[in-house]
């Protein structure tokens, strides 16, 4: 839960590789393949996100160090990423990943416009990313809400001494959310591919890291419908500024909107309750 | 002195004193090292003896640069130029450390102000903008020295406009917040293209025109002055180390004063700070501030040793790795985040271009190319193995000032040099004590009581 900023910054990141490499054995249009290669980008994203917690973060915990010092951790945490897919992934494949260059676009399925709402072009490619983040969200939102897992995560953010006293392993519950941090990073990577091909480059996953950071801060951190609608009323304002002020304006207008939000509630917008207990 | 926290014990069985009071938490790591050993050392001294050591150490960093020291220097850029860079982010690690180290608010968007300041300098000066005021009421040789005052009340100011909304704020929020500030400063730069030039930059910003020679038409500080060993980097490194040592006094007068003190608050415990009556809102915006203003300083030297600003050299990449020197060198201690500074910017120009070092051969360009990784990886282990950086701050005696805190640890050499009962470890129990402590020891007693007040404390337990 404290390491948000790395969680998003790094797995995303890491997310884009493995989807690439599913598309580079890719052969047709299909959903199969689609379905494979989110896997795959889901299981490396989760299983470097397990690896980090365990590497970088539990000693930290141990320690009980200051929440400051996990943002710096995630922060040196995404420089190793980057710089590891910069650098030392293009050795060890031979230079068919990574590297300083964008990785070739493989395009899955072709932009088809399927029909139209109020004049609005409706892709193939955006029916599959929303449906699949509607699916993923309300996925996500039934673990934390409905079982026992859930139920075990939520006393572990809210008291962490006394979810332990009741029962609950607080280290395999961090785990855990690291571990579906990095899925859902993995998945996202696949989509965000799938509307922006030429976006598989080292440096890809900084900027949207923050937005995804600035999402969740947005909404409220912990938060999960929060985040949703951070999220949502993010890329809309985000867009409507593009149209408003122009396009060059679009990140001014996402910051600004973030500064003015956290202006009047300084827990985001549905994080009150937890985001003070917390604070 | 009994406590109400148990007093840990070291591997040893040793009971060491309080754990101290600071936000890193220390107690795994016992007192009494040679970084401790040398401060008591340094503080027992009078002030005309740290006067007699410090000015020609000072006069030594100085020189640096021009005595071209073998193993030292840089082989692939000019040193001179290397230093000029570290002075200027040194300059910005003293302000970052202000706003993140004492007063404890985590920074990610402190490029922001650094641009502020460059930027302010090259509109008021650079033939490019249209606001270029070298021919108005800036006189063309000391339109850089003008600027300066100009650039840095701007980026004092916003400060302030960016801290007094947002301050309101704690952790990941306001972290995030300064870093959306960052980037808004750095898209405006890139957009407002009438007035910053845009993505082409702002190109022959002002620079103080002293020294003009014959073959230095435009004076020393000016680009032009590339060659030997005197050149052009070394001499706005001698102007940044004239602002460092200010800053440095300044700042380090503010330590230890109220707003020093109630800064030490803010960053422990906000809440408690603001129960006792500390306001900390005002701090926490005068912490901003200052800070604020040192970057801008630091922005407009830039500005002026380049001659060119651009956006792309205030991306976010850099205020991390303004954090990173403040991390690296330790948070809340001065000298430690110029040590921070100095790895930051000397490291890579140093492998860049080295065949071979001691012998061994190397491919320094490769290496230095590796920045990054190294800084993440630096970043990660540090953070795990010594989060206080490599010169942490010790806590010292806020509350009673400066010579009493001096007072109790001659008092506590000079118990140790005659002493006989405490035998066992001269010095450092006592010292720890004193360090360790805010306020609750007495500084006076310190000296022959605290190896006993400690066993004492362990035994009522």
């Amino acid at each position: 839960m404290l390491g948000m900023f790395g969680q998003y910054a790094t797995l995303m990141l890491l997310g884009f590789y493995p989807s690439g490499n599913a598309y580079d054995k890719g052969v047709a249009l299909t959903v199969l393949y689609l379905g494979i290669a989110m896997l795959g980008g889901m299981l490396v994203a989760g299983g470097a996100a397990v690896g980090i917690e365990r590497v970088a973060y539990r000693p930290l915990r141990r320690r009980g160090a200051p929440s400051l010092v996990f943002l710096i951790t995630a922060i040196g945490m995404s420089f190793i990423i980057q710089e590891f897919v910069h650098f030392v992934l293009p050795k060890l494949t031979g230079g068919t990943l990574g590297g300083v260059n964008a990785q070739q676009p493989i395009r899955l399925v072709q932009p088809e416009v399927q029909f139209t709402i109020g004049g609005a072009p409706v892709t193939n490619i955006t029916l599959v990313i929303i449906l699949s983040a509607l699916v993923l969200a309300l996925a996500t939102d039934m673990f934390i809400n409905r079982t026992k897992f859930g139920r075990g995560i939520r006393a572990v953010a809210q008291d962490p001494v006394t979810a332990t006293l009741m029962g609950v392993s607080r280290e395999r519950v961090i785990m855990l959310t690291f571990l579906i941090g990095g899925i859902l990073a993995g998945a996202a990577a696949l989509l965000y591919t799938l509307r922006v091909p030429n976006g598989i480059i080292y440096s890809g996953g900084f900027i949207l890291g923050i937005k995804a950071f600035c999402a969740a801060v947005l909404g409220g951190i912990g938060n999960l419908r929060g985040a949703l609608l951070g999220g949502l009323l993010l890329g809309v304002m985000e867009n409507y500024g593009q149209v408003v002020f122009g396009t060059e304006w679009r990140d001014v207008v996402a910051f600004a909107l973030l500064i003015i939000v956290l202006m009047f509630r300084p827990t985001g917008i549905l994080g009150e309750s937890l985001g003070r207990a917390r604070a | 002195m009994s406590t109400s926290t148990p007093a840990p014990q070291t591997p040893e069985g040793r009971p060491t004193s309080m754990p101290p009071v600071g936000r890193v938490a220390t107690k795994d790591r016992p007192h009494g090292g040679v970084g401790d050993r040398f401060r008591l050392w340094w503080d027992a001294q009078a002030r005309p003896t740290q006067w007699l050591i410090g000015v020609p150490f000072l006069i030594f960093i100085a020189l640096v640069p021009i005595l071209n020291i073998p193993v030292l220097t840089t082989v692939g850029t000019n040193f001179g130029g290397v230093m000029a860079q570290f002075g200027m982010i040194a300059l910005i690690a003293i302000g970052l450390n202000v706003v993140v180290g004492q007063a404890g608010l985590l920074d990610l968007g402190y490029v922001g102000f650094y641009a502020i300041g460059a930027y302010t300098v090259a509109i008021l000066t650079s033939p490019d903008s249209p606001w270029n005021q070298t021919d108005e009421w800036l006189s063309k040789d000391w339109a850089w020295l003008a600027a300066l005052p100009i650039a840095v009340a701007i980026t004092s100011l916003s400060g302030l406009i960016l801290g007094s909304p947002t301050l309101r704020l704690r952790g990941d929020y306001l972290a995030i917040v300064t870093l959306g500030f960052g980037e808004i400063v750095r898209l405006l730069a890139d957009n407002l293209d009438e007035l910053t030039g845009g993505g082409q930059g702002l190109r022959g910003v002002a620079y103080p025109r002293v020294g003009v020679t014959e073959e230095l038409p435009n004076g020393v500080f000016s680009a032009g002055n590339a060659a030997g060993t005197l050149n052009s980097g070394v001499w706005w490194y001698w102007l940044s180390l004239v602002f460092i040592v200010i800053s440095l006094l300044l700042v380090g007068n503010l330590e230890r004063s109220r707003v020093g003190r109630a800064w030490v608050a803010i960053r422990e415990d906000e809440d408690a700070a603001e129960i006792m009556g500390v306001p900390t809102f005002r701090f926490k915006l005068w912490a901003f501030v200052i800070g604020a203003s040192i970057g801008g300083v630091a922005g407009a030297l830039y500005a002026g040793q380049v001659q060119f600003v651009i956006p792309t050299n205030f991306n976010v990449i850099n205020s991390v790795l303004f954090l990173c020197a403040v991390v690296l060198g330790g948070q809340g201690n001065k000298l430690g985040v110029i040590l921070g500074a100095f790895i930051i910017v000397y490291l890579p120009n140093f492998f860049l271009g080295r065949t071979e070092l001691f012998g061994i051969p190397i491919n320094g360009n490769e290496i230095a190319s590796y920045r990054y990784l190294f800084f993440g990886i630096a970043l990660v282990v540090l953070m795990i193995f010594r989060p206080q950086g490599l010169i942490p701050v010790r806590q010292k005696l806020l509350a009673y000032g400066r010579e009493l805190y001096v007072a109790a640890r001659r008092a506590a050499q000079a118990a140790t040099r005659s002493g006989s009962d405490d035998g066992a470890r001269p010095g450092a129990p006592a010292v720890a004590t004193a360090s360790g402590t805010t306020g609750a020891a007495r500084p006076t007693a310190g000296g022959t009581r605290t190896g006993e007040s400690t066993t004492d404390g362990e035994e009522t337990r």
